[in-house]
């Protein structure tokens, strides 16, 4: 079968909203039955702004305990989002009749190691965009060998390649463990899992970047990302995807807020075409579906407020460099890009910082400095121009010293009065 | 310590291993999404005073449930100290029962996602103050 071309549903939309000067809205949403997915897709649907729906799988679909999952479907229990495969295509096609469309594209998001049967399940309902990676849902997802995971999805792409409708993937590269990993490290990630998916047949994608602790740099850290797509990326349909900050979460409603309007006004000064936002429930619990409204209409309201793309005097910390660096270096280990990223994980040349995950070499670490910035402490074998100058630069990390970090945008935005900078 | 199966979270856990050990713990980790028989052979294997649960995923009241009643059920690890801890279900803290549930199948001690960690420590026999006696009600009421 010849490979689709030109962009796909989801991506048409996202382009036409972009061309409009809105941007595109997207909550992270999953219920357990047919009938409560059905209502928060409707819900989303109708919000004022430019939205795309969200099936949000559970995490017993995420690890293919579909067993387990269609148990708790049995017993009534609850689930922490929907379960495809247990539920079955036929059963999905029926939730999205009616309200997937051209003027609403639904994505399906998961954190699978390996998707087989979720994307074969997601294909049969008609389901035309979904996200992951086969390093950003193996090393912070799952125990799943780093290989196995590359090879997975490299089939998984594949398939997805072979379907007449342009399927659209996402990298959640940009998002390794949701904070205290470098901006630059991001950003390649970004970029390597966006060449795998091109090398194995898929050219309508899109690049993630997860808000981090400091604006100004966040602002030059998607500006590297956008760049470098065009440079490395630029003969696929891509845009760029930010989320709102994915770390821990700020309790007040007041601070919830300020953290998700201040990614709506990132992803505006950037020239971000699509945010996917949190709510101002997200540190205690699992949103429900107006509280995801209620963050939908925030978002895009905020965004329209500020609506000045590319604003002047952008700082320059080097990211770019850091990132085109680290992308250069790991092509250079492999045959292709699965392998590529295989050998650099195993070679600590691509390292997370904190992953516990048995193919990473979790010798690198990441801090937030006076600033607010967040910037290597100690690089170990992750190849930047300033790896020299930074190497062995740590001093024991103990469990307050990373509460401090971990909750620094939780600190700032619940007490904007009380600003303390992690030392 | 560990996860439960189906939750794949970390900062929970490498926030907890750097606190056991500052206070004295020595501590394996499993890491995230560990299946219950690589719990249940881990332990077997080191035998350790306890094993730490924390999970946050919103599963880890029905993953937690299944888990103990193995361990429970297993003639060697059915007398081993086993905690669990964090966001167990989907409604925050609002699932009145489901502490008492998770305890009257087998955990020493529950705590919840704002548990005093003095307490937690505690429970574990470590942190400052030296470990007291605590009736076994007031470690669960967290």
């Amino acid at each position: 079968m010849a490979p689709p071309t030109g962009p796909g549903r989801f991506t048409r939309f996202v382009r036409r909203a972009s061309s409009e000067g809105k941007l595109v809205v997207q909550p992270r949403m999953g219920f357990g039955t047919v009938e409560q997915m059905r209502a928060g897709l409707d819900a989303v649907r109708t919000v004022d702004a430019a939205t795309v729906g969200t099936i949000t799988v559970d995490s017993y679909t995420r690890v293919n305990d579909h067993a387990s999952a269609l148990l708790a479907l049995e017993e009534g229990a609850d689930l922490n989002g929907f379960p495809l495969v247990a539920h079955g295509a036929a059963a999905t096609r029926e939730l999205l009749a009616g309200i997937a469309g051209d003027d609403f594209p639904v994505q399906v998001r998961h954190g699978s190691a390996l998707p087989g049967a979720l994307f074969e399940g997601l294909v049969a309902a008609g389901i035309d965009a979904t996200e992951g990676g086969p390093v950003s849902y193996c090393l912070p997802y799952s125990r799943v060998p780093l290989a196995q995971a590359v090879d997975a999805w490299a089939e998984c792409c594949e398939m997805l390649a072979g379907i007449s409708e342009p399927v659209h993937l996402e990298s959640f590269g940009g998002c390794m463990l949701g904070q205290l990993c470098p901006p630059s490290l991001l950003i390649s990630l970004s970029i390597l899992e966006g060449l795998f998916f091109r090398e194995h047949g898929l050219r309508d994608i899109s690049l993630s970047y997860a808000q981090q602790t400091n604006q100004q740099q966040d602002i030059e850290a998607i500006r590297a990302l956008r760049s470098l797509a065009k440079e490395w990326l630029g003969d696929t349909d891509w845009h760029a995807v930010l989320y709102t900050y994915m770390g821990v979460y700020p309790r007040s409603r007041q601070g919830a807020y300020g953290l998700l309007e201040d990614s709506a006004r990132l992803a505006a000064r950037s020239g971000t075409e699509r945010l996917i936002v949190k709510t101002a429930v997200e540190a205690s619990r699992i949103p429900s579906i107006t509280e995801n409204v209620d963050a939908l209409e925030r978002a895009a309201r905020a965004a329209e407020r500020e609506a000045v793309a590319e604003p002047a005097g952008i700082p320059d910390s080097g990211i770019y460099e850091e990132a085109q660096a680290i992308i250069t270096h790991t092509l250079t280990l492999g045959s292709d890009v699965g392998k590529a990223l295989v050998r650099a994980f195993a070679l600590g040349h691509l390292d997370i910082p904190f992953c516990l995950h048995q193919d990473n070499a979790n010798r690198c670490r990441a801090r937030i400095d006076d600033r607010g910035r967040l910037t290597w402490a100690d690089p170990a074998g992750v190849p930047i121009p300033r790896a020299r100058d930074l190497a062995g630069n740590r001093r024991r990390l103990t469990a307050r010293g990373l509460i401090d970090m971990l909750s620094y945008n939780e600190r700032r935005y619940d007490n904007p009065s009380r600003i303390s900078h992690p030392r | 310590m560990t996860s439960v199966s189906s939750d794949s979270h970390m900062w929970n856990l490498v926030f907890l291993q750097l606190l056991l050990e500052e206070n004295g713990g020595k501590v394996i980790n499993l890491g995230a999404c560990a299946p219950d028989e690589l719990v249940m052979s881990e332990c077997l294997r080191i035998r350790p005073d306890a094993l730490v649960i924390s999970t946050v995923n919103g599963h880890g009241h029905i993953d937690g449930l299944r888990l103990i009643r193995k361990i429970r059920g297993h003639a060697v690890l059915a007398s081993m100290k086993v905690v669990i801890g964090g966001k167990l279900g989907v409604h925050g803290s609002r699932q009145a029962g489901s502490r008492a549930e998770l305890v009257a199948n087998g955990f020493d001690a529950v705590f919840e996602a704002d548990a005093d960690l003095d307490r937690f420590l505690d429970c574990l026999g470590l942190g400052t103050p030296p470990p007291r006696r605590v009736a076994s009600t007031d470690i669960r009421s967290t």
